[in-house]
């Protein structure tokens, strides 16, 4: 099924795709999107969504099952306190991508903006993934409470050079490309050393991801990372006196 | 050199003649206050919040609870209070936490209203006799009516219709999440509500599956933290709550400590065991009033349009032109909480200095949306230290479609607002997830004192509205001259837009 979603408001966009999985339909293109926001949003299904154009923001937000392909650029948070599905980017993509992310991936060809993968959060076999092929701006992963956030830095010099990586992160991992700064590391956050069971237990993710963004994955399936972890699961229990 | 120990705040005593040492105190103290030594019961007062559950289960009524039993020496600015909160952070060099809600003495606004009363041209109403209208509809309501006539002279509604909440009271029990209270203690405010006709809020923990049968009387909370927050949660409120702000602590995030993350808990909230549960100060995508307007829609989206979306604000300095933004965001509703608002924990410097009371930020949020001419868009609800049918019926008065209580509905379950629920200890087995604590509380038993609290007040507000000639809640609705200011000044006056008595 092929949408044109030229000059359409979100509403009666979602409305046509929510009203087309209802009916038994698993591909939908859409065309021409500029800027329509919610695409995806609250969906449940395993339908495949193809985006051509620039979505706006909170793409796939509440998404709780299917893969949105966007042919393009991506404004803010898609992901948004997703529960499980996939999104692929092969444009770059605006501030807070996968905010408060429960489950399923976001996959980002090119950059990001600021706190990217911020809150995001694991629950029991639900493990959320970030996966970004450029870099990304300051506060990667603030408050993360749980997931994973790989970073390839490609067509960069670094990964990632702002500030602020894992500020308040209390759980889950951010692995960067080649080695970073200790000063762009965050509050409560730690570098530690990226071991071959990293690499063998992270290697069919980053596969798929080059895979996913076109890229030979052989040049990243060796231990050139930087992993960042929570220095404790309670940042900030010590922080406190009883009345 | 040590800076020693603070006095003791309060004194127990036990009545020995009267005691028959069946050991009630002693099994009923969560806080380790009493203890069997050689067949006598020892105290250790140092140890008591006054929380009074042992009093309360004496059945001979044999203890005896003292404050402060030890004065400083007596100074007009280097209160006990002041003094002691010094010593502990000098030993800690730590934020000082504090439960419920703000401990200061500021003059109580509420208590220098005065409501009015019919006398002789202008009848009052017998609410036994006469019916009395409390229905309230809390969300958007149209400006204008607009009707289309068929060929056959059918009138239909034209105007499409926003979802409302509908109330047989204009009284809500307001958000505590799972974490910060038990699961037994949501379940008795729950089925309360489901009787009583009227709403609870989740809180920012999520939704437990125990209270699914209820949650067409539950309006669901989306945080910062976003815990427990999927499609299925969404779908579940009768309406969701966007909270930015609380009136406890206004301006900063939440924090459920690790050791509170049990297994249940971390289940609804659908994070890891154990672990911190953070809520960041700003929700990190709301940076504006587009930005919110941004997930007021997309809540909306979510859930097809069906369901009501409220923001929760504290009560700060410019609240009036921060509810005309939300106001403009598309909400449904602005929810204002007061800095008497509780907490089950809050830094104290915030619980007690930040924010301004809710009687007049009501008032100020209704003038304000009146003069914009877009109150129509927009419910108004109030909270914080909202303690009896006379505050509801005053706050409705300065503005409020209807109220939240908080803390009155906890000391309706036992609650006596002892202050330590940060401790996670409550011996009454609200504010704890212990859960030899929390099975103290019988959730049918515990509901119907809820309920009958509700019930209480709604007639009481039959009869003030009674009294003041007045059937029906639309009418007492931002009705200034129902009210008179007693003992208040002309500045404060003015921003209530309320006349003197006498006037």
């Amino acid at each position: 099924m092929t949408i044109d979603a030229k000059g359409m408001h979100y509403t009666p966009l979602n409305k046509m795709i929510r009203q087309a999985v209802a009916s038994g339909v698993r591909e939908i293109v859409i065309d021409n999107v500029l800027g329509q926001r919610f695409i995806a949003n609250g969906l449940r299904s395993n339908v495949r969504i193809t985006i051509n154009g620039v979505p706006g923001g909170d793409l796939g937000m509440f998404m709780s099952g299917p893969e949105c392909i966007v042919h393009g650029d991506s404004e803010h948070a898609p992901g948004n306190t997703m529960d499980n599905g996939t999104i692929v980017i092969h444009g770059s993509a605006g501030d807070a991508v996968a905010h408060s992310m429960r489950g399923g991936r976001v996959f980002v060809r090119g950059d990001i903006g600021y706190r990217g993968g911020i809150h995001m959060k694991e629950y029991d076999q639900k493990r959320p993934v970030l996966a970004v092929g450029g870099t990304t701006h300051a506060f990667l992963g603030e408050y993360m409470a749980g997931g994973i956030i790989i970073v390839l830095g490609i067509g960069h010099e670094v990964a990632v050079k702002d500030r602020g990586i894992g500020s308040g992160i209390h759980g889950g991992e951010i692995i960067l490309r080649g080695d970073i700064e200790d000063r762009l590391l965050g509050v409560g956050a730690r570098k530690v050393i990226f071991t071959e069971d990293d690499l063998n237990r992270l290697s069919p993710l980053i596969t798929e991801f080059c895979e996913r963004i076109e890229v030979d994955p052989s040049q990243f399936l060796d231990t050139n990372y930087t992993r960042i972890i929570p220095a404790s699961s309670r940042p900030f229990a010590g922080k406190y006196t009883w009345e | 050199m040590s800076l020693g120990s603070v006095p003791l705040k309060y004194k127990i005593s036990i009545d020995r003649d009267q005691c028959m040492k069946c050991m009630r105190c002693v099994d009923n103290c969560s806080y380790g206050v009493y203890r069997i030594e050689d067949d006598k019961i020892l105290i250790d007062s140092r140890r008591c919040t006054a929380c009074h559950r042992c009093i309360s289960m004496c059945p001979r009524d044999a203890i005896s609870l003292q404050e402060k039993p030890v004065d400083y020496r007596s100074h007009p600015l280097w209160t006990a209070q002041a003094r002691e909160d010094i010593i502990n952070q000098a030993r800690t060099g730590k934020i000082i936490l504090a439960g419920m809600g703000n401990a200061m003495d500021y003059p109580i606004i509420f208590d220098r209203l005065v409501l009015d009363a019919c006398q002789v041209t202008n009848p009052s109403i017998d609410p036994l006799r006469e019916p009395m209208e409390l229905r309230t509809y809390l969300g958007k309501k149209p400006a204008k009516l607009e009707f289309t006539k068929s060929d056959k002279g059918d009138i239909e509604l034209k105007t499409e219709l926003s979802p409302n909440l509908k109330l047989d009271t204009p009284l809500m029990i307001g958000h505590m999440s799972y974490g910060a209270i038990s699961l037994n203690a949501q379940l008795s405010l729950a089925k309360a509500v489901a009787k009583t006709g009227t709403f609870m809020g989740t809180g920012e923990g999520g939704m437990h599956e125990s209270l699914y049968p209820y949650q067409s009387n539950m309006i669901v909370q989306v945080a910062s933290g976003r815990f427990g927050v999927d499609i299925n949660y969404l779908e579940r409120g009768a309406a969701i709550e966007i909270k930015i702000g609380q009136g406890a602590k206004p301006g900063i995030g939440g924090h459920l400590p690790g050791e509170k993350v049990c297994s249940d808990v971390s289940c609804t909230r659908m994070i890891p065991l154990g672990s911190d549960a953070i809520s960041p100060a700003p929700h990190h995508d709301i940076y504006s009033i587009e930005d919110l307007a941004q997930l007021v829609r997309s809540l909306k989206e979510a859930t097809e349009w069906k369901k009501p979306i409220f923001v929760k604000i504290a009560a700060v300095h410019n609240v009036a032109a921060i509810a005309a933004g939300i106001a403009r965001s598309s909400a449904d509703a602005v929810v204002i909480d007061g800095f008497r608002g509780g907490t089950g924990a809050a830094p104290k410097v915030f619980r007690d200095n930040v924010g301004i009371p809710i009687e007049a930020a009501i008032a100020a949020v209704d003038k304000k949306l009146n003069d914009q001419g877009i109150r129509n868009e927009v419910s108004v609800i109030a909270s914080g230290g909202i303690r009896n049918s006379a505050d509801l019926a005053k706050s409705i008065a300065l503005g409020a479609d209807a109220v939240y209580i908080g803390t009155a509905s906890l000391i309706a379950l036992g609650c006596r607002v002892c202050g330590n629920c940060y401790r996670g200890l409550c011996p009454w087995g609200i504010a704890t997830q212990q859960p030899d604590l929390v099975n103290r509380i019988d959730t049918d038993v515990g509901s119907q004192h809820v309920a009958n609290l509700i019930h209480a007040w709604t007639l009481e507000l039959s009869e003030l509205m009674g009294a003041a000639g007045i059937n029906s809640i639309e009418s007492l609705r931002g009705n200034r001259e129902r009210l008179r200011g007693y003992m208040l000044d002309e500045g404060m006056l003015k921003v209530l837009n309320v006349d003197p008595v006498g006037a």
